[in-house]
């Protein structure tokens, strides 16, 4: 079996991120988004729901989700082995999840997920709405701490300094947020 | 929030997972393994006659197919908890085989006059009592690393984890049992095991979820 090009990049990332390295790991999600976008995409396609969905589905939720799992379940690729059926099996099973939820029923196997032309988001970065509205129900400390590094883009440090907390109860705080966002994600009906 | 903003909190969050899947399986089969051992020795005990019994194929023959199950089982823990990961599933077709080769032979040394009281026995209710209550301590071993790993088949993963956790009990319970006829272990053992592993499917289907 030939793995393609892409993801034995993605596995040497994702080798360095495992050992603690940020930027590896930052360039490996980067990476795998437009991928995840692209096989989210089709197999909603397929299914005949359109980008914003009849039903309000947003693929990029999907997408979001993904990620969020990818993340929290990164322990469970196996360095040994190629990442794209790894990372072909999260997405399968989460696009799966969503559209069952919502009363879909859907067999449509994804191929390796490298197997796709990847879809970009445009400049400003694509929107997922879901997420906004789980923050909304963490505890204010925890959406603070999110917001603070993801929309407004400052390191842990700074948002610990900010907060007048240690930088060790900022990331466990963050952890248990992303936790969260992830069960929420799941139990979340529509 | 956009995708490119949800890395970076992503990334920020270093809570890297202390154990590797394999390590985490090491332990949870040590620690399912000495709650049923503690279990066992404390209240269950090994038969009064098992230095003269464990000259006997029959009752040897017992923890071949209780191990077999254990073993093959414990195999298929890793694949179905990570994600993409090839399965052999026909491993598990081991522990009935074996039990069946064993049940003909069986059918062959013995009478057909013998053959009923055989599988009857004499302690099926314990057997169908205690190696579900030997499995309890390994199969929530299991289905904790399962929960902590992402199985995306909840319900066969809380089944294999079922039949895991009863090979692990059974193994220990046939140090009890004297019924050690195969025809025996064949009913009450196979009967007991799909307790446990029913119980692990609906658990698997309720708690295995990510």
């Amino acid at each position: 079996m030939t793995h393609s090009e892409p993801e034995e990049q993605w596995a040497a990332w994702m080798r360095l991120a495992l050992d603690g390295d940020g930027d590896a790991y930052r360039r490996v999600l980067a990476a795998i988004t437009p991928y995840v976008r692209a096989q989210t995409r089709n197999r909603f396609k397929r299914l005949g729901i359109d980008r914003l969905g009849r039903d309000g589905v947003d693929p990029e939720d999907v997408v979001q989700e993904i990620l969020l799992a990818v993340h929290l379940k990164r322990h469970t690729w196996d360095m040994e082995r190629p990442i794209g059926p790894w990372l072909a099996a999260i997405t399968r099973h989460k696009v799966i999840d969503t559209l069952r939820r919502r009363g879909y029923r859907s067999d449509v196997p994804i191929e390796d997920v490298a197997n796709v032309l990847p879809v970009e988001a445009a400049e400003d970065g694509l929107d997922g709405r879901d997420l906004d509205r789980m923050l909304e129900r963490l505890n204010d400390r925890q959406r603070d701490i999110v917001q603070s590094i993801s929309m407004r883009g400052n390191s842990v440090r700074e948002t610990a300094e900010r907060l007048n907390m240690s930088d060790g109860a900022v990331r466990v705080a963050l952890h248990r947020a992303l936790k969260s966002l992830a069960l929420l994600f799941r139990s979340d009906p529509a | 929030m956009k995708t490119d903003e949800l890395i970076e909190s992503l990334v920020a969050d270093e809570a890297a997972a202390p154990v590797r899947p394999g390590a985490a399986l090491a332990l949870s089969v040590l620690a399912g393994a000495l709650i049923a051992a503690v279990l066992f020795f404390v209240a269950i005990r090994p038969r009064p006659d098992i230095a003269d019994a464990a000259h006997h194929i029959r009752f040897l023959f017992k923890f071949v197919a209780t191990a077999s199950l254990a073993t093959t089982a414990l195999c298929l823990i890793l694949p179905l908890a990570q994600p993409g990961a090839t399965l052999h599933r026909a491993v598990l077709a081991v522990a009935p085989v074996l039990l069946g080769l064993a049940c003909i032979a069986e059918l062959l040394a013995v009478p057909s006059a013998e053959w009923g009281t055989r599988l009857v026995g004499t302690n099926a209710r314990f057997c169908l009592t205690l190696i579900p209550l030997l499995s309890l301590g390994p199969l929530a071993c299991f289905l904790w690393l399962m929960r902590w790993c992402a199985p995306t088949a909840p319900g066969f993963a809380g089944l294999a984890a079922g039949l895991a956790a009863s090979g692990i009990g059974a193994t220990f319970y046939a140090a009890h049992c004297t019924d050690d006829s195969p025809l025996f272990v064949t009913v009450w053992y196979s009967l007991a095991t799909a307790l446990v592993a029913t119980a692990g499917f609906y658990l698997g289907r309720r708690y295995l979820r990510w």
